[in-house]
């Protein structure tokens, strides 16, 4: 018998970054894996989001009016893209606290991985499946009659936009996975995500609200997001004039909100990793 | 198909240690609630140790430490010559851990998990998959190895869990109540198991409720209560420490129970115990010279029919009755 080659430890700052990659993709491929046990499972988390379109399109559609008109589901759109974004983080964290809950995390801990890559690996996974729910929303928006009227570059850049803030939302995720330690929990606290991405332009224009509520709404990240991707994607309703300073430059202010997200709850879960219980 | 593992990975030069696990003076609380209290503890390299002790002991609380999973207040703790705060991903390439402490991913296949760790030691992709197989044959998962796990019964579960736990041959393993909730013949196996990776020279700290697994398993036992390692040594030894052997008699009639006591009473110069539902009589003895044979002869000679006669040792639960005040079975 042959001694079978364990690899060396890293000990460059490059072969540590290779290595954390490496194990991160590790982590991806698992959860792929997941979907490939139990494709069931992803069939419903695709669902959802055709069922928000038609039901809010056509329920709340036939009662709200668009300041500067334009078709509600139109204006609807870019406000169900960026929900779905945000239920990223109830999704993350109720995987993360599940293998808290079981020891799955502490067999990880154990091992000799990245203490970077659970985390990584957690928040990269939520980018594809959240890329297929954006894909199956934009088909379902198309067949209601939402279009992206500013050409493919732009559309792409809302998406891309759309993506970057989920990303960093699935890190909040992350965090809250590990700190709440079991599933259930997870699963409850993430429904307060719901009204969170509800107190915002997403599905009214905030014009109408009573002013302390209008400031709230127009300072969530959640209508930086949609107003930008308003804006980038050409549909009714893009903030004009004096609103409120992120509103005025949507696609910047949501930028900076991932930015301050990530440099926030990066370290903080990574922490939370090497350091739990 | 079969992979032999290097038992001493990477970097730094493999290290040959008399003591594979070393902790010294360790402390552990969690808000007010002090888990350990100053633990010492030394396992030979190459021994099985077996941490002895009721629920809420600490006995979990010291795996998490010498697994890196918790940093110790105080005190310093070392696993294969590294120490496990500062050294600690030195000590993760040369452990296994398994049992309530660890788990593996119930919504993958048995092969799946395998194959993972294996790949999250950086094993490639084809030596993950070989060693993967090789652990399925050997812990008889075969037949199950593409199941989902949460399709497992509790033996097989556990038995994945230790698979897991070696996916590197690691030369020091953790097991964390091993046994807790299997049936006596799932226990079995993993005993044999256990045995079997002692046999290969892999030293072994595992923890447990049950006074029969260590003695059965443990080349060392420390008993542990309310953070605090109350006795140390090998099950003789701790058996000693409550004193000698025990000489029990089982007449056949319930009417020779008096005069029997009075005989044996005779012989071991202590007073017996007599249990009458049981028709039994238990005398402590003390030193080792013929007792037997001599109760046997006063016994005859006073007419007490004997069903049965024997010398025993006492069991671990005489220990931990003796050591704690209270029973294995109770927490503290």
């Amino acid at each position: 018998m042959t001694a079978l080659a364990l690899p060396a430890q890293p000990n460059t700052p490059l072969a540590r970054i290779r290595w954390a990659v490496t194990d991160g993709g590790t982590v991806v491929a698992r959860n792929l894996n997941h979907i490939r046990r139990e494709p069931a499972q992803l069939v419903a988390e695709l669902i959802v989001p055709i069922i928000m379109v038609l039901l809010f399109g056509y329920v709340f559609g036939s009662a709200i009016p668009i300041p500067g008109g334009g078709n509600y589901r139109e204006f609807l759109m870019p406000g169900l893209f960026a929900m779905t974004a945000v239920s990223s983080v109830a999704s993350t964290s109720q995987i993360v606290a599940g293998d808290v809950q079981r020891g799955v995390m502490d067999r990880f801990r154990s091992m000799p991985m990245a203490r970077s890559a659970v985390a990584f690996g957690q928040a990269g996974v939520d980018i594809i499946t959240g890329t297929l729910g954006l894909v199956c929303m934009a088909a379902c928006g198309v067949v209601v009659g939402w279009r992206v009227h500013t050409g493919f570059m732009h559309g792409l850049a809302g998406f891309a936009l759309l993506l970057f803030l989920r990303y960093a939302i699935s890190w909040v995720g992350v965090y809250m996975g590990l700190s709440v330690k079991n599933e259930e929990t997870a699963d409850r606290l993430g429904i307060l995500f719901l009204p969170i991405s509800m107190l915002a332009n997403t599905f009214v224009p905030t014009g109408g609200m009573p002013a302390w509520l209008r400031l709230i709404s127009n300072w969530n990240p959640i209508s930086s997001l949609v107003a930008a991707c308003r804006q980038l994607f050409g549909n009714p309703g893009a903030p004009s004039g004096h609103t409120s300073l992120p509103l005025e430059h949507p696609v910047l202010s949501t930028l900076i909100w991932a930015v301050v997200i990530l440099a926030i709850f990066v370290p903080l879960s990574v922490r939370k990793y090497a350091t739990s219980r | 198909m079969s992979v032999n593992v290097a038992t001493a990975p990477a970097r730094a030069e493999p290290r040959t240690v008399d003591n594979a696990v070393v902790l010294e003076g360790i402390t552990k609380s969690f808000g007010s609630t002090k888990a350990l209290a100053g633990v010492d503890l030394t396992v030979a390299t190459g021994t099985i140790c077996g941490v002895l002790g009721p629920n809420g002991a600490g006995k979990t609380t010291a795996v998490r430490i010498l697994t890196t999973l918790l940093r110790p207040d105080g005190g310093h703790a070392s696993v294969a010559g590294f120490d496990v705060v500062r050294n600690a991903t030195d000590v993760r390439y040369r452990i296994g851990l398994a049992g309530q402490s660890a788990a593996v991913d119930e919504k993958l296949t048995g092969r799946d998990n395998l194959r993972m760790f294996g790949r999250l030691y950086h094993l490639t992709r084809p030596d993950a998959a070989a060693r993967a197989d090789e652990l399925l044959e050997r812990f008889v998962l075969t037949d199950a190895a593409d199941r989902v796990v949460k399709t497992y019964s509790g033996g097989m579960r556990r038995r994945l869990d230790l698979a897991a736990s070696l996916v590197i041959a690691p030369p020091v393993l953790f097991l964390d109540e091993p046994t807790t909730g299997l049936d006596p013949r799932s226990r079995n196996a993993v005993w044999q198991s256990i045995r079997a990776l002692a046999a290969d020279g892999t030293t072994v700290l595992l923890t447990t409720q049950y006074l029969d697994e260590a003695d059965q398993l443990a080349d060392h036992i420390a008993v542990i209560d309310t953070g605090r390692v109350i006795a140390a040594g090998t099950s003789t030894e701790l058996k000693s420490l409550i004193g000698g052997d025990h000489i029990d008699v089982v007449l056949r009639f319930e009417h020779d129970l008096p005069i029997a006591a009075e005989a044996l009473g005779r012989v071991t110069g202590t007073r017996p115990q007599t249990r009458a539902e049981a028709l039994q009589i238990s005398a402590p003895v003390s030193g080792t010279a013929g007792f037997l044979t001599r109760a046997v002869r006063e016994l005859d000679a006073v007419g007490a029919e004997i069903e049965d006669i024997s010398l025993r040792r006492p069991t671990l639960d005489d220990v931990f009755l003796q050591l704690t005040g209270h029973t294995s079975g109770d927490p503290a």
